[in-house]
Protein backbone atom coordinates (compact mmCIF):
# COMPACT_ATOMS: atom_id res chain seq x y z
CA UNK A 1 0.00 0.00 0.00
CA UNK A 2 2.77 2.34 1.02
CA UNK A 3 4.62 1.31 -2.10
CA UNK A 4 1.60 2.18 -4.22
CA UNK A 5 1.47 5.66 -2.72
CA UNK A 6 5.12 6.19 -3.52
CA UNK A 7 4.57 5.05 -7.08
CA UNK A 8 1.55 7.34 -7.42
CA UNK A 9 3.55 10.36 -6.25
CA UNK A 10 6.42 9.55 -8.64
CA UNK A 11 4.37 8.58 -11.66
CA UNK A 12 1.54 11.09 -11.19
CA UNK A 13 3.23 14.33 -12.28
CA UNK A 14 4.95 13.06 -15.46
CA UNK A 15 1.93 10.92 -16.31
CA UNK A 16 -0.52 13.80 -15.90
CA UNK A 17 1.74 16.19 -17.78
CA UNK A 18 1.95 13.91 -20.81
CA UNK A 19 -1.77 13.16 -20.57
CA UNK A 20 -2.78 16.84 -20.53
CA UNK A 21 -0.21 18.32 -22.89
CA UNK A 22 0.41 15.43 -25.27
CA UNK A 23 -2.52 13.00 -25.48
CA UNK A 24 -5.38 15.40 -24.67
CA UNK A 25 -4.49 17.88 -27.46
CA UNK A 26 -4.53 15.01 -29.97
CA UNK A 27 -8.00 14.06 -28.71
CA UNK A 28 -9.24 17.65 -28.91
CA UNK A 29 -7.87 17.87 -32.45
CA UNK A 30 -9.82 14.74 -33.36
CA UNK A 31 -13.07 16.34 -32.09
CA UNK A 32 -12.18 19.61 -33.77
CA UNK A 33 -11.84 17.90 -37.13
CA UNK A 34 -15.63 17.42 -37.25
CA UNK A 35 -16.43 21.12 -36.86
CA UNK A 36 -18.13 22.98 -39.67
CA UNK A 37 -16.13 26.13 -38.96
CA UNK A 38 -14.37 28.17 -36.32
CA UNK A 39 -16.49 31.34 -36.23
CA UNK A 40 -20.17 32.08 -35.58
CA UNK A 41 -22.71 29.28 -35.35
CA UNK A 42 -20.55 26.99 -37.44
CA UNK A 43 -18.50 26.39 -34.29
CA UNK A 44 -21.32 24.33 -32.81
CA UNK A 45 -22.14 22.31 -35.87
CA UNK A 46 -20.45 18.95 -36.24
CA UNK A 47 -20.25 17.48 -39.68
CA UNK A 48 -18.45 14.97 -41.86
CA UNK A 49 -17.96 17.57 -44.61
CA UNK A 50 -14.26 18.10 -43.81
CA UNK A 51 -13.63 14.41 -44.23
CA UNK A 52 -15.62 14.30 -47.49
CA UNK A 53 -13.65 17.23 -48.80
CA UNK A 54 -10.37 15.62 -47.76
CA UNK A 55 -11.31 12.36 -49.48
CA UNK A 56 -12.17 14.11 -52.74
CA UNK A 57 -9.07 16.32 -52.89
CA UNK A 58 -6.63 14.20 -54.85
CA UNK A 59 -3.98 16.89 -54.59
CA UNK A 60 -3.84 16.24 -50.82
CA UNK A 61 -3.48 12.49 -51.30
CA UNK A 62 -0.80 12.97 -53.89
CA UNK A 63 1.27 15.20 -51.61
CA UNK A 64 0.80 12.80 -48.69
CA UNK A 65 2.04 9.95 -50.87
CA UNK A 66 4.94 12.01 -52.16
CA UNK A 67 5.88 12.93 -48.58
CA UNK A 68 5.67 9.29 -47.54
CA UNK A 69 7.94 8.39 -50.46
CA UNK A 70 10.42 11.13 -49.56
CA UNK A 71 10.42 9.97 -45.93
CA UNK A 72 11.00 6.35 -47.01
CA UNK A 73 13.79 7.43 -49.36
CA UNK A 74 15.48 9.48 -46.67
CA UNK A 75 15.16 6.80 -43.98
CA UNK A 76 16.50 4.09 -46.33
CA UNK A 77 19.35 6.17 -47.74
CA UNK A 78 20.26 7.34 -44.24
CA UNK A 79 20.57 3.73 -43.10
CA UNK A 80 22.65 2.82 -46.17
CA UNK A 81 24.97 5.81 -45.70
CA UNK A 82 25.14 5.49 -41.92
CA UNK A 83 25.75 1.75 -41.64
CA UNK A 84 29.35 1.83 -42.93
CA UNK A 85 30.08 4.72 -40.55
CA UNK A 86 28.81 2.74 -37.57
CA UNK A 87 30.55 -0.42 -38.77
CA UNK A 88 33.85 1.36 -39.21
CA UNK A 89 33.55 2.96 -35.76
CA UNK A 90 32.80 -0.34 -34.05
CA UNK A 91 35.19 -2.74 -35.73
CA UNK A 92 37.90 -0.81 -37.54
CA UNK A 93 38.44 2.55 -35.88
CA UNK A 94 40.57 1.18 -33.05
CA UNK A 95 42.16 3.97 -31.08
CA UNK A 96 40.56 6.61 -33.31
CA UNK A 97 37.08 5.67 -32.16
CA UNK A 98 36.42 8.44 -29.65
CA UNK A 99 37.67 11.25 -31.86
CA UNK A 100 35.77 9.95 -34.90
CA UNK A 101 32.56 9.51 -32.92
CA UNK A 102 32.92 13.07 -31.66
CA UNK A 103 33.38 14.30 -35.24
CA UNK A 104 30.11 12.65 -36.15
CA UNK A 105 28.12 14.08 -33.25
CA UNK A 106 29.46 17.61 -32.83
CA UNK A 107 27.84 19.03 -36.02
CA UNK A 108 24.42 17.83 -34.83
CA UNK A 109 24.75 20.03 -31.77
CA UNK A 110 24.45 23.20 -33.79
CA UNK A 111 21.19 24.91 -34.62
CA UNK A 112 18.95 22.79 -36.82
CA UNK A 113 17.42 25.84 -38.50
CA UNK A 114 20.81 27.31 -39.38
CA UNK A 115 22.33 24.07 -40.58
CA UNK A 116 19.46 23.79 -43.02
CA UNK A 117 19.74 27.43 -43.97
CA UNK A 118 23.46 26.92 -44.65
CA UNK A 119 22.54 24.50 -47.44
CA UNK A 120 21.10 27.46 -49.31
CA UNK A 121 24.61 28.86 -49.34
CA UNK A 122 25.84 25.61 -50.86
CA UNK A 123 23.10 24.83 -53.36
CA UNK A 124 22.15 28.37 -54.48
CA UNK A 125 23.15 29.90 -57.80
CA UNK A 126 25.98 31.88 -56.18
CA UNK A 127 26.59 29.11 -53.70
CA UNK A 128 29.59 26.98 -52.95
CA UNK A 129 28.68 24.16 -55.33
CA UNK A 130 28.16 26.44 -58.33
CA UNK A 131 31.26 28.46 -57.55
CA UNK A 132 33.27 25.27 -57.29
CA UNK A 133 31.87 23.79 -60.50
CA UNK A 134 32.53 27.06 -62.35
CA UNK A 135 36.04 27.17 -60.99
CA UNK A 136 36.91 23.65 -62.13
CA UNK A 137 35.17 24.38 -65.42
CA UNK A 138 32.52 21.69 -65.14
CA UNK A 139 29.79 24.21 -65.97
CA UNK A 140 29.82 27.31 -68.13
CA UNK A 141 27.51 29.57 -66.17
CA UNK A 142 26.03 29.56 -62.68
CA UNK A 143 22.57 28.13 -62.26
CA UNK A 144 20.64 27.07 -59.19
CA UNK A 145 21.01 23.41 -60.11
CA UNK A 146 19.47 22.05 -56.99
CA UNK A 147 18.03 24.76 -54.79
CA UNK A 148 14.24 25.03 -54.53
CA UNK A 149 13.46 21.52 -55.58
CA UNK A 150 12.55 18.20 -54.03
CA UNK A 151 16.15 17.08 -54.50
CA UNK A 152 17.34 19.96 -52.34
CA UNK A 153 14.94 18.80 -49.61
CA UNK A 154 16.18 15.22 -49.86
CA UNK A 155 19.87 16.21 -49.78
CA UNK A 156 19.38 18.53 -46.82
CA UNK A 157 17.32 16.03 -44.83
CA UNK A 158 19.87 13.30 -45.50
CA UNK A 159 22.47 15.64 -44.12
CA UNK A 160 20.33 16.10 -41.00
CA UNK A 161 19.57 12.41 -40.43
CA UNK A 162 22.71 10.42 -41.27
CA UNK A 163 24.50 11.08 -37.94
CA UNK A 164 21.33 10.44 -35.93
CA UNK A 165 20.74 7.15 -37.74
CA UNK A 166 24.37 6.08 -37.31
CA UNK A 167 24.16 6.27 -33.51
CA UNK A 168 21.58 3.53 -32.83
CA UNK A 169 23.30 1.28 -35.40
CA UNK A 170 26.60 1.92 -33.64
CA UNK A 171 24.98 1.13 -30.27
CA UNK A 172 23.61 -2.16 -31.64
CA UNK A 173 26.91 -3.18 -33.26
CA UNK A 174 28.74 -2.45 -30.02
CA UNK A 175 26.49 -4.89 -28.16
CA UNK A 176 27.57 -7.79 -30.37
CA UNK A 177 29.69 -10.25 -28.43
CA UNK A 178 33.09 -10.38 -30.26
CA UNK A 179 33.43 -14.07 -29.39
CA UNK A 180 30.57 -14.81 -31.81
CA UNK A 181 32.58 -13.30 -34.66
CA UNK A 182 35.72 -15.16 -33.58
CA UNK A 183 33.80 -18.41 -33.36
CA UNK A 184 32.47 -17.86 -36.89
CA UNK A 185 35.99 -17.22 -38.17
CA UNK A 186 37.33 -20.31 -36.36
CA UNK A 187 34.64 -22.41 -37.97
CA UNK A 188 35.82 -21.27 -41.39
CA UNK A 189 33.33 -18.54 -42.14
CA UNK A 190 34.48 -15.93 -44.61
CA UNK A 191 34.29 -12.26 -43.59
CA UNK A 192 31.28 -11.64 -45.87
CA UNK A 193 29.47 -14.71 -44.57
CA UNK A 194 30.12 -13.63 -40.98
CA UNK A 195 28.77 -10.20 -41.79
CA UNK A 196 25.62 -11.46 -43.50
CA UNK A 197 24.84 -14.24 -41.05
CA UNK A 198 25.91 -12.75 -37.71
CA UNK A 199 26.75 -9.05 -37.70
CA UNK A 200 23.90 -7.81 -39.89
CA UNK A 201 21.10 -9.79 -38.20
CA UNK A 202 22.33 -8.81 -34.73
CA UNK A 203 22.49 -5.14 -35.70
CA UNK A 204 18.95 -5.11 -37.10
CA UNK A 205 17.37 -3.63 -33.94
CA UNK A 206 19.67 -0.63 -34.31
CA UNK A 207 18.92 -0.39 -38.02
CA UNK A 208 15.19 -0.46 -37.33
CA UNK A 209 15.45 2.13 -34.55
CA UNK A 210 17.44 4.45 -36.81
CA UNK A 211 15.12 3.86 -39.76
CA UNK A 212 11.95 4.75 -37.87
CA UNK A 213 13.70 7.54 -35.97
CA UNK A 214 14.28 9.26 -39.32
CA UNK A 215 11.13 8.07 -41.10
CA UNK A 216 8.36 9.29 -38.79
CA UNK A 217 9.45 12.90 -38.18
CA UNK A 218 10.33 13.32 -41.86
CA UNK A 219 6.77 12.39 -42.81
CA UNK A 220 5.58 15.64 -41.22
CA UNK A 221 8.61 17.78 -42.01
CA UNK A 222 7.77 21.35 -43.02
CA UNK A 223 10.75 23.50 -42.03
CA UNK A 224 13.28 22.12 -44.52
CA UNK A 225 10.90 22.46 -47.49
CA UNK A 226 10.19 26.06 -46.40
CA UNK A 227 13.88 26.91 -46.44
CA UNK A 228 15.33 24.99 -49.39
CA UNK A 229 12.34 23.43 -51.14
CA UNK A 230 10.53 26.44 -52.59
CA UNK A 231 7.20 25.86 -54.35
CA UNK A 232 8.47 22.73 -56.08
CA UNK A 233 9.68 21.02 -52.95
CA UNK A 234 6.66 21.47 -50.66
CA UNK A 235 5.71 18.51 -48.51
CA UNK A 236 2.49 17.45 -46.77
CA UNK A 237 3.60 19.20 -43.56
CA UNK A 238 3.58 22.51 -45.44
CA UNK A 239 -0.01 21.86 -46.47
CA UNK A 240 -0.99 21.39 -42.82
CA UNK A 241 0.95 24.47 -41.75
CA UNK A 242 -0.84 26.47 -44.46
CA UNK A 243 -4.26 25.50 -43.09
CA UNK A 244 -3.32 26.90 -39.69
CA UNK A 245 -1.21 29.90 -40.63
CA UNK A 246 -2.49 31.15 -43.97
CA UNK A 247 -5.80 29.55 -44.96
CA UNK A 248 -7.01 29.58 -41.35
CA UNK A 249 -9.08 26.47 -41.94
CA UNK A 250 -8.27 24.74 -38.69
CA UNK A 251 -10.86 21.92 -38.94
CA UNK A 252 -9.48 20.96 -42.37
CA UNK A 253 -5.95 21.17 -40.98
CA UNK A 254 -7.04 18.84 -38.18
CA UNK A 255 -8.39 16.29 -40.66
CA UNK A 256 -5.11 16.46 -42.57
CA UNK A 257 -3.06 16.05 -39.39
CA UNK A 258 -5.16 13.07 -38.35
CA UNK A 259 -4.71 11.49 -41.78
CA UNK A 260 -0.96 11.71 -41.32
CA UNK A 261 -1.22 10.40 -37.76
CA UNK A 262 -3.20 7.39 -38.99
CA UNK A 263 -0.41 6.70 -41.46
CA UNK A 264 2.19 7.16 -38.71
CA UNK A 265 0.55 5.08 -35.94
CA UNK A 266 1.60 1.67 -37.30
CA UNK A 267 5.12 3.08 -37.71
CA UNK A 268 5.08 4.47 -34.16
CA UNK A 269 4.00 1.05 -32.96
CA UNK A 270 6.87 -0.60 -34.84
CA UNK A 271 9.28 1.97 -33.44
CA UNK A 272 8.37 1.18 -29.83
CA UNK A 273 8.26 -2.56 -30.60
CA UNK A 274 11.79 -2.39 -32.03
CA UNK A 275 12.80 -1.06 -28.61
CA UNK A 276 13.62 2.09 -30.53
CA UNK A 277 13.74 4.42 -27.57
CA UNK A 278 16.41 2.28 -25.86
CA UNK A 279 18.76 2.59 -28.76
CA UNK A 280 18.28 6.22 -29.63
CA UNK A 281 21.21 8.19 -28.33
CA UNK A 282 22.36 11.61 -29.30
CA UNK B 1 38.72 -9.27 -34.95
CA UNK B 2 41.06 -7.65 -37.39
CA UNK B 3 41.74 -4.04 -36.53
CA UNK B 4 43.42 -1.97 -39.18
CA UNK B 5 45.22 1.11 -38.01
CA UNK B 6 46.44 2.44 -41.34
CA UNK B 7 44.52 4.35 -43.97
CA UNK B 8 41.63 2.47 -45.49
CA UNK B 9 38.56 2.96 -47.61
CA UNK B 10 36.45 2.91 -44.45
CA UNK B 11 38.39 5.78 -42.92
CA UNK B 12 38.27 7.70 -46.18
CA UNK B 13 34.48 7.35 -46.34
CA UNK B 14 34.17 8.38 -42.71
CA UNK B 15 36.27 11.50 -43.22
CA UNK B 16 34.35 12.51 -46.35
CA UNK B 17 31.05 12.27 -44.45
CA UNK B 18 32.51 14.18 -41.50
CA UNK B 19 33.74 16.88 -43.88
CA UNK B 20 30.26 17.24 -45.38
CA UNK B 21 28.76 17.38 -41.89
CA UNK B 22 31.04 20.26 -40.92
CA UNK B 23 30.92 22.09 -44.26
CA UNK B 24 27.68 24.10 -43.82
CA UNK B 25 28.72 25.12 -40.33
CA UNK B 26 32.15 26.27 -41.47
CA UNK B 27 30.51 28.16 -44.30
CA UNK B 28 28.34 30.12 -41.87
CA UNK B 29 31.37 31.01 -39.77
CA UNK B 30 33.35 32.06 -42.85
CA UNK B 31 30.53 34.34 -44.05
CA UNK B 32 30.16 35.85 -40.59
CA UNK B 33 33.64 37.38 -41.02
CA UNK B 34 33.15 38.31 -44.68
CA UNK B 35 33.17 42.03 -45.39
CA UNK B 36 29.99 42.14 -47.44
CA UNK B 37 26.25 42.26 -46.84
CA UNK B 38 25.68 39.46 -49.34
CA UNK B 39 26.27 35.82 -48.59
CA UNK B 40 27.85 35.03 -51.96
CA UNK B 41 31.22 34.00 -53.32
CA UNK B 42 33.83 35.25 -53.90
CA UNK B 43 34.67 36.44 -50.38
CA UNK B 44 35.44 40.15 -50.03
CA UNK B 45 37.60 40.61 -46.96
CA UNK B 46 37.82 40.15 -43.23
CA UNK B 47 35.62 42.08 -40.80
CA UNK B 48 34.19 41.77 -37.32
CA UNK B 49 31.60 44.47 -38.04
CA UNK B 50 28.70 41.99 -38.18
CA UNK B 51 29.48 40.93 -34.64
CA UNK B 52 29.63 44.55 -33.47
CA UNK B 53 26.21 45.17 -35.06
CA UNK B 54 24.67 42.39 -33.01
CA UNK B 55 24.99 44.19 -29.71
CA UNK B 56 22.78 47.11 -30.70
CA UNK B 57 19.94 44.94 -31.97
CA UNK B 58 17.15 45.26 -29.37
CA UNK B 59 14.74 42.74 -30.87
CA UNK B 60 17.41 40.12 -31.09
CA UNK B 61 18.67 40.64 -27.57
CA UNK B 62 15.06 40.33 -26.40
CA UNK B 63 14.63 37.07 -28.37
CA UNK B 64 17.82 35.67 -26.84
CA UNK B 65 16.51 36.57 -23.37
CA UNK B 66 13.16 34.89 -24.07
CA UNK B 67 14.86 31.74 -25.31
CA UNK B 68 17.25 31.53 -22.37
CA UNK B 69 14.45 31.95 -19.80
CA UNK B 70 12.26 29.50 -21.67
CA UNK B 71 15.09 26.99 -21.94
CA UNK B 72 15.86 27.22 -18.22
CA UNK B 73 12.21 26.88 -17.20
CA UNK B 74 11.25 24.08 -19.56
CA UNK B 75 14.39 22.03 -18.95
CA UNK B 76 14.02 22.37 -15.18
CA UNK B 77 10.47 21.05 -15.40
CA UNK B 78 11.40 18.33 -17.90
CA UNK B 79 14.32 17.17 -15.73
CA UNK B 80 12.11 17.07 -12.61
CA UNK B 81 9.36 15.12 -14.39
CA UNK B 82 11.92 12.91 -16.12
CA UNK B 83 13.58 12.08 -12.79
CA UNK B 84 10.24 11.07 -11.26
CA UNK B 85 9.36 8.97 -14.28
CA UNK B 86 12.80 7.37 -14.38
CA UNK B 87 12.65 6.38 -10.69
CA UNK B 88 9.14 4.98 -11.18
CA UNK B 89 10.20 2.98 -14.25
CA UNK B 90 13.45 1.60 -12.90
CA UNK B 91 12.41 0.91 -9.29
CA UNK B 92 8.78 -0.22 -9.52
CA UNK B 93 6.73 -2.83 -11.31
CA UNK B 94 3.22 -1.74 -12.16
CA UNK B 95 0.41 -2.49 -14.62
CA UNK B 96 0.55 -0.21 -17.65
CA UNK B 97 4.32 0.19 -17.40
CA UNK B 98 4.75 -0.68 -21.07
CA UNK B 99 2.09 1.85 -22.03
CA UNK B 100 3.72 4.61 -19.97
CA UNK B 101 7.13 3.82 -21.50
CA UNK B 102 5.68 3.92 -25.01
CA UNK B 103 3.75 7.17 -24.50
CA UNK B 104 6.74 8.91 -22.93
CA UNK B 105 8.95 7.85 -25.87
CA UNK B 106 6.50 8.95 -28.59
CA UNK B 107 7.39 12.68 -28.48
CA UNK B 108 10.84 11.58 -29.76
CA UNK B 109 9.43 10.71 -33.15
CA UNK B 110 5.96 12.22 -33.55
CA UNK B 111 5.99 14.78 -36.38
CA UNK B 112 6.36 18.14 -34.69
CA UNK B 113 3.80 19.78 -36.94
CA UNK B 114 1.12 17.55 -35.38
CA UNK B 115 2.25 18.36 -31.84
CA UNK B 116 2.33 22.07 -32.66
CA UNK B 117 -1.10 22.35 -34.25
CA UNK B 118 -2.85 20.11 -31.69
CA UNK B 119 -1.53 22.29 -28.84
CA UNK B 120 -2.48 25.40 -30.81
CA UNK B 121 -6.07 24.13 -31.05
CA UNK B 122 -6.19 23.20 -27.36
CA UNK B 123 -4.79 26.52 -26.08
CA UNK B 124 -7.17 28.34 -28.38
CA UNK B 125 -10.20 26.35 -27.17
CA UNK B 126 -9.35 26.64 -23.50
CA UNK B 127 -8.70 30.35 -23.96
CA UNK B 128 -5.02 30.39 -23.00
CA UNK B 129 -3.26 33.29 -24.71
CA UNK B 130 -0.27 32.27 -26.82
CA UNK B 131 3.11 33.38 -25.51
CA UNK B 132 6.64 32.12 -25.16
CA UNK B 133 5.36 30.13 -22.18
CA UNK B 134 2.85 28.13 -24.21
CA UNK B 135 5.77 27.16 -26.45
CA UNK B 136 7.70 26.27 -23.28
CA UNK B 137 4.97 23.85 -22.19
CA UNK B 138 5.43 22.05 -25.52
CA UNK B 139 9.21 22.02 -25.10
CA UNK B 140 8.75 20.10 -21.86
CA UNK B 141 6.77 17.41 -23.75
CA UNK B 142 9.55 16.85 -26.30
CA UNK B 143 12.29 17.04 -23.64
CA UNK B 144 10.80 14.46 -21.24
CA UNK B 145 11.88 11.41 -23.29
CA UNK B 146 15.50 12.61 -23.36
CA UNK B 147 15.56 13.33 -19.61
CA UNK B 148 13.91 9.98 -18.94
CA UNK B 149 16.43 8.05 -21.05
CA UNK B 150 19.52 9.73 -19.58
CA UNK B 151 18.40 9.44 -15.97
CA UNK B 152 17.07 5.87 -16.36
CA UNK B 153 20.40 4.67 -17.71
CA UNK B 154 22.14 6.21 -14.69
CA UNK B 155 19.66 4.64 -12.25
CA UNK B 156 20.22 1.26 -13.89
CA UNK B 157 23.91 1.68 -13.02
CA UNK B 158 23.49 1.22 -9.28
CA UNK B 159 21.24 -1.13 -7.30
CA UNK B 160 18.20 0.02 -5.34
CA UNK B 161 19.48 -1.61 -2.17
CA UNK B 162 21.40 1.62 -1.50
CA UNK B 163 18.01 3.21 -0.90
CA UNK B 164 16.98 0.25 1.27
CA UNK B 165 20.18 0.58 3.29
CA UNK B 166 19.43 4.27 3.92
CA UNK B 167 15.91 3.32 5.02
CA UNK B 168 17.26 0.62 7.36
CA UNK B 169 19.35 3.33 8.94
CA UNK B 170 16.25 5.35 9.67
CA UNK B 171 15.68 7.48 6.57
CA UNK B 172 12.18 7.79 5.19
CA UNK B 173 11.68 6.71 1.56
CA UNK B 174 11.68 10.32 0.35
CA UNK B 175 14.65 11.11 2.55
CA UNK B 176 16.54 8.20 0.97
CA UNK B 177 15.69 9.47 -2.54
CA UNK B 178 16.79 13.01 -1.71
CA UNK B 179 19.96 12.08 0.13
CA UNK B 180 21.10 8.96 -1.72
CA UNK B 181 19.47 8.47 -5.12
CA UNK B 182 19.46 12.09 -6.29
CA UNK B 183 23.07 12.83 -5.28
CA UNK B 184 24.34 9.65 -6.95
CA UNK B 185 22.49 10.45 -10.17
CA UNK B 186 23.34 14.15 -10.02
CA UNK B 187 25.73 14.18 -13.03
CA UNK B 188 22.98 12.56 -15.09
CA UNK B 189 20.45 15.13 -13.86
CA UNK B 190 22.72 17.98 -14.92
CA UNK B 191 23.42 16.29 -18.27
CA UNK B 192 19.67 15.84 -18.80
CA UNK B 193 19.08 19.49 -17.89
CA UNK B 194 21.69 20.71 -20.36
CA UNK B 195 20.42 18.52 -23.18
CA UNK B 196 16.82 19.60 -22.55
CA UNK B 197 18.03 23.20 -22.56
CA UNK B 198 19.61 22.86 -26.00
CA UNK B 199 16.49 21.10 -27.30
CA UNK B 200 14.32 23.99 -26.15
CA UNK B 201 16.82 26.62 -27.23
CA UNK B 202 16.98 25.17 -30.75
CA UNK B 203 13.31 24.27 -31.23
CA UNK B 204 11.55 25.97 -34.13
CA UNK B 205 8.91 23.70 -35.69
CA UNK B 206 6.60 23.67 -32.65
CA UNK B 207 7.42 27.14 -31.35
CA UNK B 208 6.47 28.77 -34.63
CA UNK B 209 2.83 27.80 -33.95
CA UNK B 210 2.78 28.65 -30.27
CA UNK B 211 4.88 31.71 -29.42
CA UNK B 212 2.23 34.31 -30.27
CA UNK B 213 3.92 37.72 -30.32
CA UNK B 214 6.92 36.71 -28.19
CA UNK B 215 9.41 35.21 -30.62
CA UNK B 216 12.00 32.81 -29.29
CA UNK B 217 15.41 33.06 -30.89
CA UNK B 218 14.86 30.43 -33.63
CA UNK B 219 11.50 32.02 -34.50
CA UNK B 220 13.15 35.44 -34.63
CA UNK B 221 16.01 34.10 -36.77
CA UNK B 222 13.54 32.53 -39.17
CA UNK B 223 11.69 35.84 -39.53
CA UNK B 224 15.00 37.52 -40.40
CA UNK B 225 15.99 34.96 -43.01
CA UNK B 226 13.67 36.55 -45.58
CA UNK B 227 15.40 39.93 -45.42
CA UNK B 228 18.65 39.62 -47.38
CA UNK B 229 20.18 42.66 -45.64
CA UNK B 230 19.72 41.01 -42.26
CA UNK B 231 21.56 37.85 -43.21
CA UNK B 232 25.08 38.84 -42.07
CA UNK B 233 23.60 39.55 -38.65
CA UNK B 234 21.91 36.15 -38.56
CA UNK B 235 25.08 34.43 -39.67
CA UNK B 236 27.28 36.07 -37.03
CA UNK B 237 24.73 35.40 -34.31
CA UNK B 238 24.46 31.79 -35.41
CA UNK B 239 28.23 31.39 -35.22
CA UNK B 240 28.19 32.54 -31.61
CA UNK B 241 25.28 30.23 -30.84
CA UNK B 242 26.98 27.26 -32.41
CA UNK B 243 30.06 27.74 -30.29
CA UNK B 244 27.90 28.22 -27.16
CA UNK B 245 25.83 25.09 -27.89
CA UNK B 246 28.96 23.04 -28.52
CA UNK B 247 30.38 24.09 -25.15
CA UNK B 248 27.13 23.23 -23.35
CA UNK B 249 26.88 19.85 -25.08
CA UNK B 250 30.51 18.95 -24.43
CA UNK B 251 29.85 19.70 -20.77
CA UNK B 252 26.71 17.55 -20.81
CA UNK B 253 28.52 14.70 -22.54
CA UNK B 254 31.39 14.90 -20.04
CA UNK B 255 28.93 14.77 -17.11
CA UNK B 256 27.09 11.84 -18.64
CA UNK B 257 30.33 9.91 -19.04
CA UNK B 258 31.38 10.88 -15.52
CA UNK B 259 28.19 9.27 -14.27
CA UNK B 260 28.78 6.15 -16.33
CA UNK B 261 32.33 5.39 -15.21
CA UNK B 262 31.53 5.39 -11.49
CA UNK B 263 29.46 2.27 -12.02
Amino acid sequence: MEKQNRLAVLLGPPGLYLLILFLLPLGIMAVFSFRAGTIGDARFIYTLDNYREFLTKTSFHRLLLISARIALTIASLSVILAYPLAYYLTFRAGSRRVILLTMLIVPTWTSYLLRIFAWKLILGSTGLLNTFLLWIGAIEQANPILLYSRNAVVITLLYVWVPFVALPIFAALERIDPSLLEAAADLGSRPWETFLRITLPLSLPGVMAGFFFALIPTLGEYVTPLLVGGGQGAMYGNLIQDQFVRALNWPMGSVMSLAMLVLAIPLLFLFTKAGGSDLVEF
Amino acid sequence: MRRKSGFSFGLFYFLVVAFILFLPILLLVVFSFNDSTKLVFPLKGFTTQHYADLVGNREMVEAVRTSVLLGLGSSFLATALGTMGAIALSRFKFPGKGFFTAVSALPLVIPYVILGVSLLIMFNQVGIKLSAWTAGLAHVVISIPYALLIISSRLAGFPDNLEEAAMDLGATYWGALLRVTIPISFPALVAAFLICFTISFDEFAISSFLVGTQPTLPVYLYSQLRFPTRLPLVVSLSSILMVATMIIMLLAEWLRRLGDTTR
